[in-house]
């Protein structure tokens, strides 16, 4: 399919950090600056309007088709983390509303900040009562303490939320068991797939999730659009107000060209998945074996089987991430620390403390992320050039 | 060379920055996260440790087009830069923050990071000089433009620091540097000059040194007392909110039997006793001081030799004869200061040259009678 490469950064740059973002698929480029020359609101009621709209339902249909859900239950959103917002702050609100006795939200240690943080503001400011289930050392959710946790009280919980892959180390989470427990008690539960659309199989029927969080730039759709796909028995407590739009769930003028080229890009990377799954874990592993050969105490993160094609999180002991990544840098080598920055500031990642690895060995590491246009060219960048730099970086920390 | 520019977000060190790109070094800009929670320390413009001055290096790092990351050298600075001044506080001294950073942080953490992954010195946005004698020691020397001239708070860097180190901006004086700033593009090139201690937030020392000093010694009341009755003038609520030389704040209702105001003469650190006098009895023309370091070879022990002395950041030079003895070091100056804290550092020179420095133990008056 799309093997070769397409759209990288720029000639001399070796792209390791597709789980940040990944180069938009020519495809999906092209439909959205053909559609970004159209005039017409889709809310109008002219023929323009009527227009704009049809591409906007039939992108809708397109991602139903492609996850497997209703058209109906596609909302449109600015990205992951609106709707991650929108599933936790909406489900929360309408559940609680019927029935106050529901003020306990159940998720993992490991969330995305966009994740973490709503539900913290959620315990400031709702008087929400937040349980972070542990996870064991591969990142894995513990299913024995979650169950336990929804026992305690399951009339308490309002709704769970467990993210589908993580977008650090790439463990992917046991959905299936975790809707299991879920529903024994008619809890919805809510998921963050955007690392996982395209790279995985997602079945959003199938998997019984209620609300499932997906977005475009992860998958090679544009920047700024996302969806939150929601069964249509769910009532949810919109976050926007305004214009109505997508089902009163969530107003604001559809950005159609976005929209039309994020459907285009899920259509594909949904179709692509499985070849893209062989081909990039094939990639990974090479990687993963290769660097270690280079740096005989570099180590994985993360769960060796239960894990995200393009994911390689690597540890470096006695090796400052941020030196490495600095040093990589100057070669032409991009990839992440894979942790949250305040002010540009590395902080260690929630994710690996969750894991139980210390403060020294979450700053010790690096996380590199293959796509859609990661060629073997890549890896052996990398491999040539790990070993002086992680030589390099321990030196200046001997210092 | 390579280059890691330390940026703050302030228009000196970005047109450093630039000025290290047109020399033909390959730069590399590095914004040092000093706040363990950026959020907290000083607000505005004025800084270099908020959130707003990292996007502005950050932006000029763009304009300038070379790379740029954040350091977060937070946990060494809060060690030895913001628990030293505390300490220092605490034993009833007044620290200069800026020297002991320049002394840990800025020329020894990031130096010493910097070379180690590559790089062949720091370039910083100081208004010092450098200048290589014949014998192939760096010397380090005071700015052109002696109203902004920085060297003071560089006179502890020692050879190995000033060989890997470079300031770009010695030989020009700040207007030039605005000038220049808005010539390149650089969006900072208006930003207001930082003169407070970054990591106390409004410049609200005493408030600050009261929050953090907690239960340590300086932080319970003592009395006010007139050095030459020996009488107790009032009380006080906490040492730290005072510093030898000062006049405001005192808050002492007798008025002097001269009707002449009063300054703090001595801090007592453990009883907690402020003494205060008049004028004239601040003047000092004896230092006693300690902890030398020097920018070049050490001076002979016994030799006393004749130099200028600096005494604060931005002040007047003293023409002092100075006789080291080891770790210890006797300034007699000869033209009295005054108004002279234990804790500062006392910048040494040779003309335009800096042989060093040392941190402040003692002051006294021979030619009290004279």
């Amino acid at each position: 399919m799309h093997d070769a490469p397409e759209t990288l950064p720029t000639e001399q740059t070796v792209y390791l950090d597709h789980a940040a973002t990944t180069p938009m698929l020519p495809a999906a480029l092209e439909v959205m600056t053909t559609h970004l020359r159209d005039v017409g609101n889709p809310s109008s009621l002219h023929a323009s309007g009527r227009a704009a709209r049809r591409i906007v339902e039939e992108s809708r249909e397109t991602i139903a088709q492609a996850l497997n859900c209703r058209p109906g239950e596609v909302v449109f959103t600015s990205g992951g983390t609106e709707a991650d917002n929108l599933a936790l702050k909406g489900l929360y609100w309408s559940r609680h509303d019927a029935d106050p006795a529901r003020n306990r939200i159940l998720s993992s240690s490991v969330e995305h900040h966009a994740v973490l943080d709503a539900l913290h503001w959620l315990a400031a400011e709702e008087h929400a009562v937040v349980d972070l289930v542990p996870v064991d050392a591969h990142g894995v959710l513990d299913l024995d303490a979650l169950r336990e946790s929804v026992a305690s009280d399951p009339g308490s919980v309002a709704l769970i939320s467990v993210m589908w892959a993580n977008n650090e180390v790439g463990t992917v989470q046991p959905i299936e068991e975790i809707v299991a427990i879920a529903t024994e008690h008619g809890i919805p539960v809510h998921t963050d797939a955007v690392q996982a659309v395209g790279a995985i199989p997602v079945d959003f029927a199938a998997s019984g999730v209620d609300a499932l969080t997906l977005t475009g730039h992860k998958l090679g759709g544009p920047y700024g659009v996302g969806a939150l796909l929601v069964r249509r028995e769910l009532t949810l407590t919109p976050l926007l107000h305004g214009g109505g739009q997508e089902r009163d769930i969530r107003s604001g003028t559809l950005d159609m060209p976005a929209i039309a080229a994020f459907a285009t890009a899920v259509e594909h990377a949904v179709k692509a998945q499985p070849e893209y799954a062989e081909r990039v874990t094939a990639l990974r592993d090479d990687l993963v074996r290769r660097v270690v050969e280079a740096v005989p105490d570099a180590h994985l993160h993360g769960d060796l089987v239960q894990r995200l094609p393009g994911n390689a999180h690597l540890g470096f002991p006695d090796c400052e991430g941020d030196s490495l990544l600095m040093l990589l840098d100057a070669r032409g080598i991009e990839c992440s620390t894979g942790s949250a920055c305040s002010a540009g500031v590395p902080q260690p990642s929630h994710v690996l403390l969750a894991m139980g690895c210390d403060v020294e060995g979450a700053r010790h590491s690096l996380r590199f992320t293959l796509g859609r246009t990661s060629t073997p060219a890549d890896v052996e960048a990398l491999v040539e050039a790990i070993g002086p730099c992680v030589e390099r970086a321990r030196g200046a920390r001997e210092r | 060379m390579r280059i890691v520019a330390a940026m703050s977000g302030g228009v000196d060190s970005a047109v450093a920055a630039a000025r290290a790109v047109e020399a033909g070094h390959d730069v590399t800009g590095i914004h040092l996260a000093l706040s363990r929670n950026p959020a907290s320390y000083r607000s505005g413009a004025r800084g270099c440790c908020t959130l707003e001055d990292a996007n502005d290096a950050r932006r000029a790092a763009d304009v300038i087009g070379i790379p740029f990351y954040v350091w977060d050298l937070s946990e060494r600075f809060h060690e030895d830069v913001v628990e030293d001044f505390l300490d220092e506080y605490a034993a009833g001294r007044t620290p200069n923050p800026c020297l002991r950073c320049n002394e840990k942080i800025k020329f020894a953490a990031v130096l010493d990071r910097a070379l180690g992954l590559g790089f062949d010195a720091v370039a910083t946005g100081h208004y010092a000089q450098l200048g290589t004698a014949p014998d192939g020691t760096v010397e380090l020397h005071r700015a052109a433009d002696h109203a902004k001239d920085q060297s003071y708070v560089l006179g502890v860097l020692t050879q190995d620091q000033l060989r890997h180190s470079l300031f770009p901006l010695g030989d020009t004086t700040k207007s030039a540097v605005r000038v220049e700033a808005a010539e390149r593009g650089l969006l900072v090139a208006e930003k207001p000059d930082s003169h407070d201690i970054c990591f106390v937030s409004d410049g609200d020392n005493a408030g600050w040194l009261r929050e953090k000093l907690g239960e340590r010694a300086p932080n319970h009341g003592g009395a006010i007392v007139e050095a030459s009755s020996g009488r107790e003038l009032g009380r006080h609520e906490g040492t730290y909110g005072f510093t030898v030389g000062q006049r405001r704040g005192l808050r002492l209702g007798t008025p002097a039997a001269d009707g002449k105001p009063r300054f703090v003469l001595d801090i007592e650190p453990v009883s907690g006793t402020v003494t205060v006098g008049p004028r004239e009895a601040l003047t000092v023309d004896r230092i006693d001081a300690d902890r030398p370091r020097w920018c070049g070879p050490a001076p002979t022990s016994y030799t006393p030799f004749s130099g200028g002395v600096q005494l604060r950041a931005h002040g007047a030079e003293h023409r002092a004869r100075v006789t080291v003895a080891g770790d210890r070091v006797t300034l007699e100056l000869l033209e009295p200061a005054q108004g002279i804290a234990p804790g500062q550092a006392a910048v040494m020179n040779d003309g335009t040259r800096v042989l060093g420095s040392a941190t402040i133990v003692a002051t006294s008056r021979i030619g009290a009678d004279a």
